[in-house]
């Protein structure tokens, strides 16, 4: 028997139950609509992450603080105090690869303005730490390079602290009280969102790193430096120059650890890049998960349908059909069963992405690769679910099938 | 006549240089199930001509449905050989089995076994699907046969919507449409009315008679047997007799004598009127 006249019969088999053939398909439909639903947020995160690297500019150069072994015990980041000023200072100096730097101290406050709080995190830097990371100043202006050098109490805020604090209230020139201390806001900045790792960039106050180091944390060093190199190519070029440069200068001997951290945005980029694709990808499989319980769907029906048509298979067998027509007839026809189920699932699985963009507001990104990956998948679940049906129609007994009631 | 045995060589419709279609030399079939063997045929020789009209009959467990599902290529001799039109095909693989079902032999069973919502054309061209033929010359001999047993204005009903009768004369038709040399009939008026079962055995007469078609009758009903040339009676597995039948019946004859449906209503609603 020819392919066509195989499959012809596979629809009519199908249509003649039309409700356990959908019902069947549904499986199908879901698992591969839920596989192209998942990829394409999925993906649609990978491209906000990429996006969200390159805001934060693709020359730049992180250096901080890291950690040493006193007495063997590893104390993490920012854990040592032997980053300072001085360094970034060296660093804008014999470094020439990097064109700007900021220094960074941070520590975690408490705000009040009126009869409003907050609990958030105070970073004290310079002003052309907003140049750096190209986060420009919404109202107000940026506090200067004076009130950084006479560690002035001003500070800049960003929106989401300036909403909590101020409502629709304009804050520039208001008092704010940062722990015991009265501070002026200068500036607001505009909103950043959400940073690569997830948090609230906008949760945050900027004031003189002068001011949070003497002030607020009591120290005499920096937590980490922002550094903006001359080219993305210069940026990775710099990192053995910056970490020479460092190493003499806190005299640790080769073979030690160092005592501080250089990592470039691509660096940052490659690492969220590949979280990124790892959570894709564990989307995409927990979506195959339903596939593979749609195949198995396929299988019950079809050892259903192979009983119940027993006695079709006695009298086809009977008339000249041979094990190899027969079980060809019932693969063709869990193959079609999967293969229908698969474009149905590939259009719902493409409306969902759109209707998740759409409703939700999450950014989704459709993948051909995503598609033709689900589609051959779901016809492998027909051939690979349906073989053992066809299988077993193959090997009945014509006799005994004939006789079958 | 019961009583006079003769051999096939004196059965009135076999010519006597026809060649015999089916040769069986000595076969045997047991079934093995596991503590007991089941001898269901014990030694079998026998030979049919092309042409001829047999009857095979015997109670259940004589032995008759293991020969039909041999002679039928379903299944094959646990011992001996079956010649089919000269060839030896008691040994043949699977797939060469299903080509002789499907060329030579045409089936027709007690429960018609049609498939459901399918045409009776579609019916009849589920053979010719496993042959390899063209759709055109499919449709074209499924359209012949049904002529033949007189369904031509039926072509596009489903079983459903068939009589009884009428689904037998498609499985009929299902069974002659790749020409097969021998029609293998096992209780084909088992489920059918006196009348229809007669009109059956008309369209198999007249295709015996007409068309020189070989057919083998299987059934446990002494009068339907009596439409056939030759009766071989089978018990525990042996051909216990093998005789023409002198004079046998006419089904185009009978049917005249036979009340109608109609009639047998109208009688029915005289009786409910005396009483």
């Amino acid at each position: 028997m020819d392919f066509w006249n195989t499959l012809r019969l596979a629809l009519r088999a199908l249509a003649r139950n039309k409700l356990r053939s959908s019902l069947t398909m549904l499986g199908i439909i879901i698992g591969v609509g839920a596989v192209i639903a998942t990829v394409s947020i999925g993906q649609g995160a990978e491209y906000l992450v990429q996006q969200g690297i390159q805001s934060m500019g693709t020359n730049a150069v992180f250096v901080s603080a890291g950690s040493n072994r006193p007495g063997g015990a590893r104390l993490g980041f920012w854990a040592v105090k032997t980053l300072t000023i001085d360094d970034m200072n060296a660093i804008l100096r014999e470094v020439p690869l990097i064109r700007e730097a900021a220094p960074a101290v941070v520590s975690r406050v408490q705000v009040v303005y009126q009869n409003q709080n907050w609990y958030t995190t105070i970073q004290g830097t310079t002003s052309n730490y907003f140049t750096i990371r190209s986060w420009p100043v919404q109202a107000g202006s940026s506090f200067s390079q004076d009130e950084v050098d006479s560690a002035a109490n001003t500070c800049v805020l960003g929106t989401t602290v300036a909403r909590i604090l101020f409502g629709d209230e304009n804050p520039v020139g208001k008092q704010i009280r940062i722990g015991n201390l009265p501070f002026r806001v200068v500036g607001v900045l505009e909103s950043k969102g959400q940073s690569v790792m997830g948090d609230d960039q906008d949760d945050r106050i900027f004031g003189p790193y002068t001011t949070v180091q003497r002030k607020i944390s009591g120290i005499t060093w920096i937590q980490f430096i922002n550094a903006s190199a001359i080219s993305p190519e210069a940026s990775n070029a710099a990192v053995p120059q910056i970490t020479a440069l460092l190493r003499e200068r806190h005299h640790i001997r080769s073979g030690d650890d160092d005592d501080f951290f250089v990592r470039t945005q691509s660096e940052v980029a490659d690492l969220a890049q590949q979280t990124s694709s790892v959570m894709t990808l564990l989307l995409g499989s927990i979506a195959s998960v339903s596939l593979i319980v749609g195949g198995i769907g396929i299988m019950n029906i079809m050892l259903v349908s192979v009983t119940e048509r027993t006695r079709e298979i006695g009298v086809r067998m009977a008339v000249g059909a041979t094990e190899k027509d027969v079980q060809r007839q019932f693969l063709v026809e869990a193959t079609t069963l999967s293969m229908l189920g698969g474009l149905v699932g590939i259009v719902v699985g493409l409306a969902g992405s759109r209707l998740i963009n759409n409703f939700l507001a999450w950014p989704t990104l459709i993948s051909i690769k995503a598609i033709v990956a689900a589609a051959i998948f779901s016809v492998a679940v027909g051939v690979f679910f349906g073989y053992y049906p066809a299988l077993k129609a193959s090997q009945l007994d014509p006799i005994e099938a004939l006789r079958y009631e | 006549m019961d009583e006079q045995t003769l051999t096939a060589m004196e059965t009135p419709n076999a010519s006597q240089t026809a060649s015999p279609v089916i040769r069986l030399e000595n076969v045997h079939k047991t079934y093995d199930l596991g503590e007991i063997q089941v001898h269901a045929l014990r030694g079998i020789s026998l030979e049919i001509r092309t042409g001829e009209f047999v009857a095979v009959m015997g109670a259940s467990g004589s032995g008759k449905s293991t020969l039909m599902n041999i002679l039928g290529c379903l299944d094959r001799p646990t011992r001996g050989r079956y010649h089919l039109e000269g060839t030896d095909v008691s040994q043949l693989s699977k797939v060469e089995l299903a080509r002789i079902r499907n060329r030579k032999l045409g089936f027709v069973f007690q429960q018609f076994n049609l498939l459901a919502r399918t045409s009776a054309l579609e019916n009849v061209e589920l053979p010719t699907v496993y042959a390899g033929i063209t759709p055109q010359e499919r449709e074209q001999r499924a359209r012949e046969a049904l002529e033949r047993v007189g369904l031509s204005d039926r072509a596009e009903h489903y079983p459903s919507q068939l009589s009884g009768g009428q689904q037998q004369r498609v499985a009929i038709a299902r069974a002659l449409v790749n020409r097969p040399s021998i029609l293998l009939a096992d209780e084909p008026t088992g489920n059918l009315d006196s009348r229809t079962s007669v009109e059956i055995m008309d369209i198999l007469q007249r295709l015996n008679e007409e068309q020189g078609l070989t057919v083998v009758l299987v059934t446990h009903e002494h009068d339907i047997a009596q439409y056939a040339r030759r009766e071989l009676e089978f018990r525990d597995g042996k051909l216990r007799r093998d005789a023409a039948i002198r004079d046998h019946l006419v089904a185009r004859e009978v049917l005249p004598t036979l009340p109608s449906l109609e009639d047998e209503d109208e009688q029915e609603g005289d009786a409910t009127d005396v009483t």
